[in-house]
């Protein structure tokens, strides 16, 4: 058990700010982000969500404030750091196995099979990504992304492009797999339901701030019950509450939930 | 109509209609109406095409064209291809030197043949280099906008991922810019025939060109139309070669991938 628990890494984030020209994307953002806990970061489109994952990511610089990874700095990419997008960005000309093997160090096509065999695909590992599914696609991106064993993942709204059914079954086994690997998850989501049905903590980022940080003490698997629904409203009441201040507007909204 | 249509499905569709052509060509000049000095039969011209293969000429003739035209290619399409991958690759370079590239682009490349005489002459060289003149400017633009159009998404992902420098390049931008450059590949093989002709028939002492402009000073309008389905044929072969390299390079693609 020591094994697997070392296995996801513990993320700082101290007082990061980022500025595009004039406009401040992230103001101060403070997040401390225990080894192997899974966050889903949820918010309005535009509030700032997306490039703080791409401040985690090394894929931008903060402008301010620092971003570590169990206290070694993030500047720039990093190899234990691995990152699932919307789109699954597969390479077209390469097929599903070859596509995983982009994701191990060694190019070793076992281990891209292993990683294949995880999601469930080992069986289409030769077809071109143009023929599968959009949720094997993103199956397919997932072994890859896990395939080096990454101490960190991160997700952004990998889920969003899915329909229903394919999100359920994606959500079960991104727990799956977070369950059995213990690695540090960040999933960024307008989804909330998606948020409490997978993560431990919600953080709901406003303007560029954290607006709400809340820990999801259910069970998991988790089931839609009232508990389930009391997080999700409490939430959901939060982000609409900012927008609207008549409140029989935001009874409404949240009556449609 | 119930003939017609019938016809229409027939596997041998597409041949009926020049197969009609030439026995009415055929029919036409035996019977007189077309002059054999404006233009030979279908008969005359297999029989001059015979005539060629058997006396073996007509092999170093097409061995002569064929090797000014793909060394123009090499050279010419060699120069476009890694000039769009610099200005695809590097927004300096592309600052630099696009411009000035897609000026001289404006000049059509037949008209500087009497400028190509007084510098190369009229051997070899001048013939070769209007070919590479003639298919630099598909192969470069075609590079250049293969590269430029690569999903950006994709270069992030591999940037995660850790693919840089000649990997990144290998397995992510040209892949990616593949299906652009063979389109560009398909216009530089129209352009190199084109261009190879038009150089043949002001001067040459080899290649098909020669031979067509020897038979017309002594009036063998047969040859000459036998040199023309030459060209036609060497086209149609270029063009089938790259369609068959699309075929092999692009099966990932949906688009191109063999029913």
């Amino acid at each position: 058990m020591s094994l697997t628990i070392r296995r996801g890494a513990r993320l700082q984030v101290r007082g990061a700010s980022k500025k595009f020209g004039d406009k401040e994307v992230l103001q101060g953002v403070e997040l401390d982000i225990p080894a192997g806990q899974f966050v889903a970061i949820v918010g309005r489109s535009g509030c700032g969500k997306s490039t703080l994952l791409r401040l985690i990511a090394g894929l931008e610089e903060p402008t301010e404030g620092d971003l570590s990874l169990d206290s070694s700095e993030i500047a720039g990419i990093r190899e234990d750091t691995r990152m699932l997008f919307q789109d699954a960005r597969l390479l077209p000309w390469k097929r599903a196995l070859a596509n995983v093997q982009v994701g191990v160090k060694s190019r070793d096509a076992d281990e891209a099979l292993k990683a294949l065999e995880q999601v469930g695909l080992a069986d289409r590992a030769g077809e071109w990504p143009g023929v599968l599914s959009g949720g094997q696609r993103q199956r397919v991106a997932l072994a890859r992304a896990l395939a080096s064993s990454p101490r960190l993942l991160l997700l952004d709204e990998p889920l969003g492009a899915l329909d229903a059914l394919t999100r359920i079954d994606m959500q079960q086994l991104i727990e799956q797999l977070w369950e059995d690997q213990r690695f540090t998850a960040v999933l960024v989501t307008h989804d909330v339901s998606e948020a409490v049905a997978l993560a431990d903590r919600v953080v709901l980022i406003e303007n560029g701030r954290i607006a709400l940080d809340v820990n999801i003490a259910l069970d998991r698997p988790r089931e839609r019950d009232s508990g389930f629904a009391h997080y999700e409203k409490l939430i959901l009441d939060r982000i609409l509450e900012r927008d609207d201040s008549s409140s029989t507007t935001k009874r409404k909204v949240s009556y449609s939930i | 109509m119930k003939w017609l249509s019938k016809l229409a499905a027939s596997r041998l569709a597409p041949v009926y209609v020049p197969v009609l052509i030439l026995a009415v060509w055929q029919l036409l000049g035996q019977l007189g109406y077309i002059s054999t000095r404006t233009l030979p039969t279908p008969l005359a011209v297999a029989e001059a095409g015979v005539a060629l293969v058997r006396s073996g000429d007509i092999f170093l003739y097409i061995w002569d064209s064929t090797r000014r035209a793909f060394i123009g290619l090499f050279i010419g399409g060699g120069i476009g291809f890694a000039l769009g991958l610099l200005n695809g690759m590097s927004a300096g370079a592309n600052r630099l030197l696009d411009s000035t590239l897609q000026m001289i682009r404006n000049v059509p490349h037949l008209a500087l043949i009497p400028l190509v005489i007084i510098w190369f002459g009229i051997d070899e060289t001048a013939k070769i280099f209007l070919v590479a003149l003639g298919v630099f400017f598909p192969i470069y633009i075609n590079t250049l906008h293969g590269i430029r159009s690569i999903d950006p998404g994709l270069v992030e992902m591999s940037k995660v991922y850790g693919l840089k420098g000649f990997s990144l390049y290998w397995e992510v931008i040209l892949p990616g810019a593949v299906s652009s450059i063979l389109v560009g590949l398909r216009y530089a093989l129209g352009f190199m025939w084109l261009t190879l002709i038009v150089a043949e028939t002001i001067s040459a002492d080899s290649g098909i060109g020669y031979m067509a402009m020897n038979a017309r000073e002594f009036m063998r309008i047969d040859i000459v139309v036998f040199a023309i389905l030459l060209y036609a044929l060497l086209g149609k072969l270029s063009d089938s070669a790259a369609k068959w390299l699309e075929s092999r390079l692009l099966q990932w693609n949906p688009n191109y991938a063999k029913q």
